[in-house]
């Protein structure tokens, strides 16, 4: 405990300085004055404001959303059902090959997965463009979904859905009053994370997409290729705010509710 | 209270052939794939019975309880309760309801809101509803928790909300899975007195599960000894105790010493046995098996005698041996007394008085004996 060895600070300056650096130099060049982005001319939230005039990228941005939004809702409806049929009817027959089938986009490349789906939309037919982005979403993150919600499940003590039965509720209500409401926290991390993942989604937009639906990620990436701008760091910045207000929030609500449960289970306990 | 005392003194339905059976298991059936859960079980419960299946873990006990509540189907057989087939009648619409093992609170309601869901799904009007939950706190002395979350409170607590829960929706039969498995010795035993008396105030059919013999003794009015998916005997505590039909209930009840012997001839409601344990046996019993057959007899310990003098009837139903192990349990003393032949007999004696002016003691030569209706002959 407590040693402050040479070695020890050695190993957290290099490890953390391998990860952030990069980012922390984002953050600090997206408020740099000049036009020229290695070359520090002074503090300014210049390109902020521009950022707001440059249509192109509010419009990819609102298209990232909105594809987000919904592929991320889709991908939690079918992957909390597809992790309630793999936990529940164990004795299905071609349950081994049904369960390969979900978890194998998991570890599928991205550009096999987007080709593949390229070639689908082709075959039947289908316009290329925002509809077409958004299946492919819910395709990819459909999967994460289903682990998500399928390790809560395997802890899911099933004599409460039997209680409600027994008490009246058919099977569809019992589902809607018990089942979701306990296992809620899962579904809505799987939609967290469907909707992050959807966020930054490059690979599989660009194969997918169509004229008129370019999203952020896409955006970003064309834009670099004719150099960096500092309206790109700036974007990227406002980007890593968002994600980090997100985690830390969640953190703490977690924690808080955690020390609340222990605080009352020792409460019980004291006066029992 | 004194009224109930005699109603339940003389409840006794089952000896009765005009009473009609409230739940009646006929040839039951019960398979899980390979392995048979319940086997050809057939079994009458009576209104306001309160029913122990009393056996050990996978005798098929609370397959059979499930099967009452709707959660598992017979293979083959039919349950019939209160002259209608439950055969396809999911657990929704089962005029039972059942309390759980781990008692299946729901997490994310109140107490107030786990008592009232059962009366929820039946359209019960708000008002009636608020007064029943009312009324069930009160029943289990949980009035000051309504607004807590199961989280909150202590296992008894819980266990009473359980309790309560399934008793809201008034159902016709209650149906109890180890109701006190999880409970601390202590509060067990409160509880189960609290259950008796509760069934009798709601005049209710109880059916429990459990693998604690104590507790099936306490509390129920019969009790069905189950083993390997088959009923063994069913009979009030007391008939099981001192009237086991077999080796099996004889051994799984109590305590047991188990002599065996061949009939060398019955007289005058006596039965004599000579045989392995080199003593003669003669006891009581209204079968006259034939002579020569390999029979048993089964004398609990609190029915055998140590002294140090040879009792008046020696050698028949008495053998000499030393004190092997001596038990101290406060109220009474166990002995464990061995043998020539090295067998071990287990007596007890209660201690009814504090101190013994010469106790026996340990390797001391004494004689065990007992009387001619201290035990059970033995059918198999």
């Amino acid at each position: 405990m407590g040693t402050w060895s040479r070695f020890n600070i050695a190993s957290i300056v290099l490890g953390f300085g391998f990860l952030y650096l990069p980012i922390v130099l984002l953050v600090i060049f997206s408020f740099n004055e000049s036009k020229l982005v290695t070359v520090w001319a002074g503090f300014s939230t210049k390109w902020y404001a521009q950022l707001l005039h440059n249509q192109a990228l509010l419009d990819a941005a609102w298209v990232t959303i909105r594809v987000a939004l919904i592929s991320a809702t889709c991908a939690t409806v079918l992957g909390t059902l597809a992790a309630l049929a793999l936990v529940r009817y164990t004795r299905f027959r071609g349950r081994m090959l049904f369960s390969g089938m979900v978890y194998a986009p998991l570890v599928m490349p991205e550009v096999i997965t987007g080709l593949s789906l390229l070639l689908l939309f082709v075959a039947i037919g289908l316009d290329r463009g925002f509809w077409t982005i958004t299946l492919a979403h819910i395709t990819f993150t459909m999967c994460f979904v289903a682990v998500v919600v399928q390790s809560r499940l395997l802890s899911f003590d099933r004599s409460i859905e039997e209680a409600a039965l027994d008490l009246g509720a058919t099977p569809v209500r019992t589902f809607f009053a018990i089942t979701l409401p306990v296992i809620a926290p899962a579904v809505f991390s799987g939609w967290v994370l469907a909707f992050t993942l959807s966020l930054d989604d490059l690979v599989i937009s660009s194969f997918t997409t169509g004229p008129g639906a370019t999203t952020l990620p896409m955006k970003i990436y064309s834009q670099v290729r004719l150099g960096v701008t500092p309206e790109i760091n700036a974007i990227c910045t406002i980007l890593i705010g968002v994600v980090a207000i997100g985690v830390v929030v969640a953190s703490i609500v977690t924690k808080q509710r955690e020390a609340q449960r222990e605080r009352d289970e020792r409460a019980a306990f004291a006066q029992s | 209270m004194k009224s109930l005392g005699s109603i339940r003194r003389s409840f006794a339905p089952w000896a009765d052939p005009a009473s009609k059976p409230f739940i009646s298991v006929k040839n039951v059936t019960k398979r899980f794939g390979d392995f048979t859960a319940v086997d050809d079980l057939s079994l009458d419960i009576y209104t306001r019975e309160f029913f122990a299946l009393l056996g050990a873990s996978g005798c098929g006990k609370s397959t059979l309880l499930r099967m009452l509540a709707g959660f598992e189907q017979p293979t083959s057989g039919e349950i019939i309760l209160d002259g209608q087939s439950l055969a396809g009648i999911p657990p929704y619409r089962r005029p039972v309801n059942m309390m759980f093992q781990s008692y299946a609170l729901f997490p994310h309601m109140t107490v107030e809101n786990n008592i009232a869901f059962g009366l929820k799904q039946d359209g019960m009007p708000k008002a009636d509803i608020a007064a029943r939950v009312a009324q069930m706190l009160k029943l289990v002395k949980l009035e000051k928790f309504s607004q807590r979350k199961p989280h909150q409170l202590s296992g008894g607590q819980r266990q009473r909300v359980a309790l309560a829960r399934s008793l809201a929706k008034r159902p016709k039969v209650l149906l109890l899975d180890e109701p006190l498995g999880a409970l601390d010795k202590k509060l067990r035993e409160e509880t189960q007195f609290e259950l008796m008396d509760l069934q009798q105030e709601l005049g209710l059919t109880f059916v429990v599960v459990t693998h604690d013999q104590e507790e099936a003794m306490t509390m129920a009015d019969r009790i069905a000894v189950m083993s390997h998916g088959k009923v063994i005997q069913v009979a009030t505590p007391a008939e099981i105790y001192e009237a086991p039909n077999s080796r099996f209930v004889a051994d799984f009840i109590g305590d047991v010493n188990i002599f065996e012997g061949a009939v060398s001839g019955a007289e005058g409601g006596y039965v004599r046995l000579e045989g392995a344990n080199g003593f003669p046996i003669r006891m009581a019993s209204p079968e006259r098996p034939a002579a020569g057959a390999r029979s048993a007899v089964a004398v609990r310990p609190e029915k055998i005698r140590v002294s140090r003098q040879p009792p008046a009837n020696a050698p028949v139903n008495a053998v000499q041996g030393e004190i092997w192990d001596i038990g101290y349990l406060g109220d009474m003393t166990v002995f464990h007394v061995r043998l020539k032949d090295g067998r071990v007999i287990k007596a007890s004696s209660l201690n009814a008085v504090r101190a013994v002016e010469d106790p026996l003691g340990y390797d001391q030569e004494v004689w065990v004996s007992f009387g001619e209706d201290a035990g059970v002959v033995l059918k198999d």
